[in-house]
């Protein structure tokens, strides 16, 4: 089942379109990547998708219900989460409080009762600790909890922001180079640990990624989008023979 | 976790102990002084709820604390005192009628001084930084001018007069046990924790669910609400107020303990307020004649001023985020270095004996 479609959105900024007419179909628990050259538009994909910028033209649907020009905080509550292309963790904040912030959205009572903490404010944050700790251990986070975020080391901060993006509890992940500065051996556990949490929490995920070996090895279908506009889809075995995006990457005489 | 319940509570009861002792000790002018520190402890902890923890650099305060000194004073007082002080323009039939005993009129001066922050910041929550300050700075500015115009209803620049005194230390420092235990619950709370996010990274916040707009608002109104019943406490302690007494630099004296104290410390503005109230009246000495023996000054009024500058000047320097950043106070720190500098001890006297 489809679980986001992506109708025809076009994003201009003045007179430069951004992402033009993009066409993207993602079902349930399946792994997408997005590729491109620096510049393509796969952020602003992104970006049109959560909510962060409104499309010119096009509309997105997730679940089948319009999501375009919604706000980001609800479209995450509609069950859409992402992480950053530069990390951005709550630096100051403990590991765990992190993920915490995260279960906020889900939360059902007031402000009132969670400052005179009434049983149910209790029961709730209670299963949100509970919660947020078990997201922590299935990351290999739990040892850390107390740390400061940005004393973390660059891998293990890449693996909290998808942990607080969890947390969010979404059916689609989107992920904005979650390898990048990654070298080879963490690059591959990255790919092991990207298929653990889709088969775990059953969610789809797309995600942006310029190292080819992980695309390759963990998309099951992949969109490559040059100047903004889609050249080629289909499985990696199609894309690595497709001429276009050869060309579009390596260029030619 | 037991333990440090009872430890606060001890702790608490101690302070309150102290408070008494104060109480009996003091005479009226160090009364006074105490009863200031009191009221600056709720009046930073609600600016820094609003600046420090929601990060939101805002210069209101002044206007907020203008609304509630002045509902709760023309709340507490009785219509013939009301006649007598609205003497150039006669006072509006309703607010001579209006009338309240002292808790509730306090109470409703800080909901008053909470509408009119969430009205104020409905509008100005899409500014950031210094945009936000500017226009923060503005609004406070049109209440204290609007203060000064109403005269039926607030009697202009004469001011109001003969207000019952009634504020003594149960009331300020009560009301100031109260207003750090609400802060605390309310940023170990998920909503203090999402506020947090806000602060730390707005575009991560939103992404994550946190609704950036209400909670900001949240912020704002409870912010608004204690600096409402700090003004309605400062009318109640010195009897009169008038506009003048609501200009910028009654926020910036505010600002000055957050800033000093942390931003984003509770633990930190409770030191400050104490020590920068304190300071002030200390410091009174400046400004009056000095002998230096070979050369002599004649008082000269804002010296004070300069040496707080100074000090400011020295914090930031040194210590650029304030004495406390955003570290709060916590039994375990104080636990444990008693533990340890006892169990340092004891290594040492063993390892003499040992040697002997």
């Amino acid at each position: 089942m489809t679980i986001l479609n992506v109708d025809n959105i076009t994003m201009q900024f003045g007179g430069i379109k951004a992402v033009s007419d993009l066409k993207m179909e993602i079902n349930e628990r399946e792994i997408v990547g997005l590729i491109g050259p620096n510049g393509a538009g796969k952020t602003t994909a992104f970006n049109m998708i959560t909510g962060v910028y409104k499309p010119t033209l096009g509309n997105v649907y997730f679940n089948d219900k319009n999501i375009t020009g919604i706000k980001p905080h609800e479209i995450t509550k509609l069950g859409i989460a992402r992480t950053f292309q530069n990390i951005r963790l709550f630096k100051e904040l403990s590991v765990l409080d992190n993920v915490l912030i995260a279960n906020h959205l889900r939360l059902k009572s007031g402000i009132v009762a969670s400052i005179v903490k009434t049983p149910n404010y209790k029961k709730e944050e209670r299963h949100i600790y509970e919660k947020s700790l078990q997201l922590l251990e299935d990351v290999g986070l739990l040892d850390l909890i107390n740390e400061r975020a940005d004393n973390l080391p660059y891998g293990k901060q890449r693996r909290l922001e998808i942990a607080r993006a969890l947390a969010t509890e979404p059916k689609l992940l989107l992920l904005d180079e979650p390898a990048a500065g990654m070298n080879p051996q963490e690059s591959l556990e990255l790919m092991e640990f990207i298929r653990e949490i889709r088969d775990k929490y059953e969610i789809a995920i797309l995600m942006i990624e310029h190292h080819m070996q992980v695309i390759m090895g963990v998309c099951e279908k992949i969109y490559v989008l040059d100047y903004g506009i889609t050249i080629a889809e289909g499985s990696p075995e199609n894309i690595q023979n497709n001429p276009k995006v050869i060309e579009a990457y390596l260029g030619v005489d | 976790m037991k333990k440090h319940r009872l430890l606060t509570a001890l702790a608490v009861v101690a302070l309150i102990g102290l408070l008494g002792v104060f109480n009996l000790t003091f005479d009226s002018y160090k009364l006074r002084i105490l009863n200031l520190c009191g009221i600056y402890i709720i009046l930073g902890l609600s600016m820094n709820l609003i600046n420090g923890f929601t990060g939101l650099f805002s210069l209101g305060h002044a206007g907020f604390m203008a609304v509630g000194a002045y509902v709760s004073a023309l709340l507490t007082m009785s219509p013939e005192l009301k006649d007598t002080v609205f003497y150039a323009v006669p006072i509006h039939p309703f607010v001579k009628a209006m009338s309240a005993p002292f808790p509730i009129a306090l109470l409703l001066g800080g909901i008053a001084a909470g509408i009119v922050g969430g009205v104020i910041a409905a509008p100005i929550l899409r500014l950031k930084d210094d945009y936000l300050a500017i226009a923060t700075l503005g609004f406070s500015e049109i209440i204290r001018v609007v203060a000064t115009n109403l005269q039926s209803i607030t009697n202009g620049p004469l001011g109001l007069k003969g207000i019952d005194r009634v504020v003594n230390t149960g009331w300020s420092w009560g009301l100031a046990i109260l207003t750090v235990y609400f802060i605390k619950k309310l940023m170990d709370g998920s909503y203090g924790k999402a506020i947090l996010a806000i602060r730390e990274d707005e575009i991560a916040a939103e992404a994550m669910g946190v609704n950036l707009f209400r909670h900001k608002m949240y912020s704002f109104i409870i912010g608004a609400f204690f600096a409402g019943i700090g003004g309605g406490l400062l009318a109640h302690m010195l009897g009169t107020i008038d506009p003048l007494m609501f200009r910028f630099i009654l926020t910036f004296n505010i600002l000055l303990i957050v800033v000093l104290g942390g931003i984003g410390s509770i633990t930190g503005t409770v030191i400050s307020a104490c020590v920068v109230t304190s300071m002030m009246e200390v410091l009174r000495f400046l400004e009056g004649k000095m002998d230096f023996g070979f050369f002599q000054i004649q008082g000269i009024p804002g010296m004070r001023m300069v040496v707080f500058s100074a000090l400011l000047m020295i914090v930031i320097l040194w210590y650029p985020r304030g004495l406390m950043g955003t570290k709060e106070f916590n039994w375990d720190y104080i636990l444990q270095r008693k533990y340890l500098n006892i169990f340092n001890k004891k290594k040492k006297k063993k390892t003499v004996s040992e040697e002997n």
